[in-house]
């Protein structure tokens, strides 16, 4: 009657409890017919998925909206939306949603490795993808591709949005900085650009470390830091790393200013009372006063009782910017679609001046952010927990000296 | 200068192993008396920590320490008389697909009524602050987390080497038929075995839920950990998840002080080498039923 149980079974179950962080959601939206059909892929499992929440929020915002008033060109926006997982995962569901599910264009992402393997199909099958959260200059670079766009801010712009700050409180020439890098391909490119900010402005580095992104104990990085006695400690986190993160070095009780070049507000709202400081660059956040942006924070409030983030920004306005170019060039066709968007065609994304995306690498052009942690005493609520400090560039440079340099690693252009 | 910091680094360890061992004890009781491999049990630490926010809030954090590990222990008495207990004699894949689920159905479910991002919290004030001795730095709060995985530790040890209940447990472990032939039924054995189990899970989550991120994933994040940990140990054994708990925190906190890069990937090659020199972990104890 008994089946022989084996010590190996308890190995096996080791196994099976790393398999458990692969295990995707499925479909949300199925398909109808004679609707434009927008493919919708982002990481809602593991380290990034509270931001794919919040991705997928911002997204099904824009297409009410849209919907509510008219659809495009008379039809619905019918969103076909799928947890990207990972990038073999993102890869084979980008395929299915552009061959099975003729979506007209993808939107979304978080992870810059997932982001490449998207981009990498839509090349291939000649569809538009709008890239909503990664981060990586590579996907600019040397891995860029004529149907690729790019809303979300580059590591080149964010680096340089709250690098300007840190100039203006003298934390970098002649300072050393202790940089904690989320050990993937996001990471390793933003603490490439950061390096080369910080020479370029006299800095160094007292150390420069690479954290898995499944550590959930940073003890050992935070005695490490407090031997080095560093000037600055930098975060180049991800995700849920951040929130863990903040918490530790709060219980620690470090001195060191802290600044990061990648962030995401979620991350910091799920940290908790007195867990959050320092310096932190943003592509929107919900502080920013333009009248678009009030109206956005406003229909996010009613909708979903909660303030809007930076991730739902990015999903909102991408299918904002694509409903907006169906329309004026009276065409799904992603071809026309790209030559529309590579065209230099000005978009209002909740930001003082327009932006666009430049033909150079497909990357948008506009204005990014910094933010302040607010001591926990001025604290109104649980949400109140940076002021702005200022908009990069300045309002009379032009907007395109924070975008990657142009070193010709896109050859698209 | 070198040697002290690794010294530093050894002490954090035997704390981070604390946090370890908390998570391992359970899933080595479970998996020890009833031969379930408890994939769910991440899961079971997650709705402590859920439990910690929702009742700090009304009863304080002390409160949340002691009722959330016993509200998890009765769903652990729930999902033993439901699930598991229709499982001890069957294929051992049965019970990994079952919990298996189970941990997702209970991911799936929090993100569902708690959405996936973080819900915030913090230590309490009151618990907040550092600690140094000499130029060592201690969190207040981790030397707490210490104190009270000890408790529940020498507690665990001494319902299960020093009372009859204990005994009867140990030789269910050993000899299930024996035990049965003498007229006594494991059945509500399993049963408690299974709440404490489960309950520890819930006692780690209160404790962890102040320096980590509280969302839906906490439990897969820290499960894969948890049985390396056990592995290491050995099966059955104690003792082996005490010393494989400090060894697993040592040996990153010293990985992570020369190559931060291994700190994670650390603990499993410490497994891979435990497992070519010791197949059953380092105190594991041969167990008929399992050979």
């Amino acid at each position: 009657m008994t089946s022989r149980l084996s010590r190996r079974t308890l190995i096996k179950g080791a196994a099976g409890s790393a398999a458990l962080a692969g295990i995707g959601m499925p479909a949300i939206v199925r398909a109808q017919a004679d609707t434009i059909r927008i493919g919708h892929l982002t990481p809602l499992t593991g380290f990034l998925g509270p931001l794919g929440e919040y991705a997928v929020m911002g997204v099904k915002l824009a297409a009410d909206e849209i919907n509510n008033a008219g659809g495009v060109m008379g039809r619905k926006i019918e969103l076909v939306m799928e947890d990207s997982v990972n990038p073999q995962t993102a890869s084979a569901k980008a395929e299915r949603l552009i061959e099975r599910d003729k979506v007209a264009m993808i939107i979304g992402e978080i992870s810059s490795a997932s982001g490449l393997a998207i981009g990498q199909v839509a090349n291939r099958l000649k569809t538009v993808y709008i890239n909503t959260g990664c981060n990586s200059d590579a996907l600019r670079g040397s891995s860029c591709n004529p149907y690729m766009f790019h809303i979300e801010g580059a590591n080149s712009m964010y680096v340089m949005a709250v690098g300007q700050y840190l100039l203006r409180e003298n934390l970098v020439k002649g300072k050393k900085w202790y940089s904690l890098t989320a050990d993937y391909a996001f990471g390793h490119d933003l603490l490439r650009v950061a390096r080369k900010f910080m020479e370029a402005n006299g800095g160094q580095f007292a150390a420069d470390e690479l954290v898995p992104t499944d550590a959930t104990d940073f003890s050992p990085y935070l005695l490490k830091v407090r031997q080095a006695r560093p000037d600055l400690v930098v975060s180049n986190l991800a995700g849920n790393q951040i929130t863990s993160f903040l918490k530790q070095y709060s219980e620690y009780g470090l001195q060191f200013p802290v600044a990061g070049f990648g962030f995401d507000t979620v991350v910091a709202w799920g940290a908790g009372k007195g867990n959050f400081s320092g310096i932190w660059p943003l592509v929107w956040h919900h502080l920013v006063d333009t009248p678009s942006s009030k109206a956005y924070v406003e229909v996010f409030q009613k909708k979903y009782g909660k303030l809007p983030d930076n991730q739902s920004w990015g999903d909102y306005n991408s299918l904002k910017v694509v409903a907006q170019s169906m329309a004026e060039t009276k065409s799904t066709d992603p071809q026309k679609l790209a030559e529309h968007l590579r065209k230099g065609a000005k978009f209002d994304v909740m930001k003082a001046r327009e932006a666009y995306f430049r033909p150079y690498d497909n990357q948008m052009v506009m204005e990014m952010y910094a933010v302040r942690a607010k001591d926990a005493a001025k604290m109104k609520d649980q949400w109140d927990i940076y002021d702005a400090l200022g908009t990069v560039p300045g309002p009379n440079e032009d907007m395109e000296i924070i975008a990657p340099p142009k070193d010709g690693s896109c050859k698209i252009g | 200068m070198q040697l002290i910091f690794i010294l530093e680094q050894v002490l954090n360890g035997l704390l981070v192993g604390a946090y370890y061992l908390l998570i391992a004890l359970g899933l080595s009781l479970i998996f020890a008396l009833g031969g379930i491999v408890n994939l769910a049990h991440g899961g079971f630490y997650a709705i402590g920590a859920y439990l910690a926010v929702m009742l700090a809030g009304q009863i304080g954090f002390a409160g949340a320490l002691v009722i959330s590990p016993i509200a998890v222990g009765v769903i652990g008495i729930a999902v033993e008389r439901l699930l598991f207990r229709r499982f001890y004699r069957s294929d051992p894949i049965l019970s990994l697909l079952l919990t298996f689920g189970l941990a997702m159905v209970i991911e799936q479910g929090l993100r569902i009524v708690f959405g996936a991002t973080p819900l915030p919290f913090s230590i309490p004030p009151e618990l907040r602050g550092q600690i140094f001795i000499g130029d060592f730095i201690y969190s207040r709060y981790r030397l707490i987390i210490l104190a009270v995985a000890a408790a529940a530790v020498t507690a665990t040890w001494f319902i299960v080497y020093r009372t009859a209940f204990g005994r009867v447990v140990r030789a269910g472990v050993q000899n299930p038929d024996v035990v049965g032939a003498l007229g006594i039924s494991l059945a509500p054995y399993m049963t408690a075995i299974a709440a404490l189990g489960v309950g520890l899970a819930g006692l780690a989550g209160v404790l962890l839920a102040p320096i980590t991120g509280v969302h839906p994933a906490m439990g897969a994040e820290i499960l894969t950990a948890a049985f390396v940990v056990v592995v290491i140990g050995g099966l059955g054994s104690f003792w082996g998840v005490i010393a494989a708990a400090v060894l697993v925190g040592v040996v990153r906190g010293v990985t992570i002080y020369f190559n931060p890069s291994w700190g994670e990937a650390s603990m499993y090659l410490l497994m891979a080498l435990v497992l070519l020199v010791r197949p059953r972990g380092l105190f594991g104890e041969r167990i008929e039923k399992f050979e």
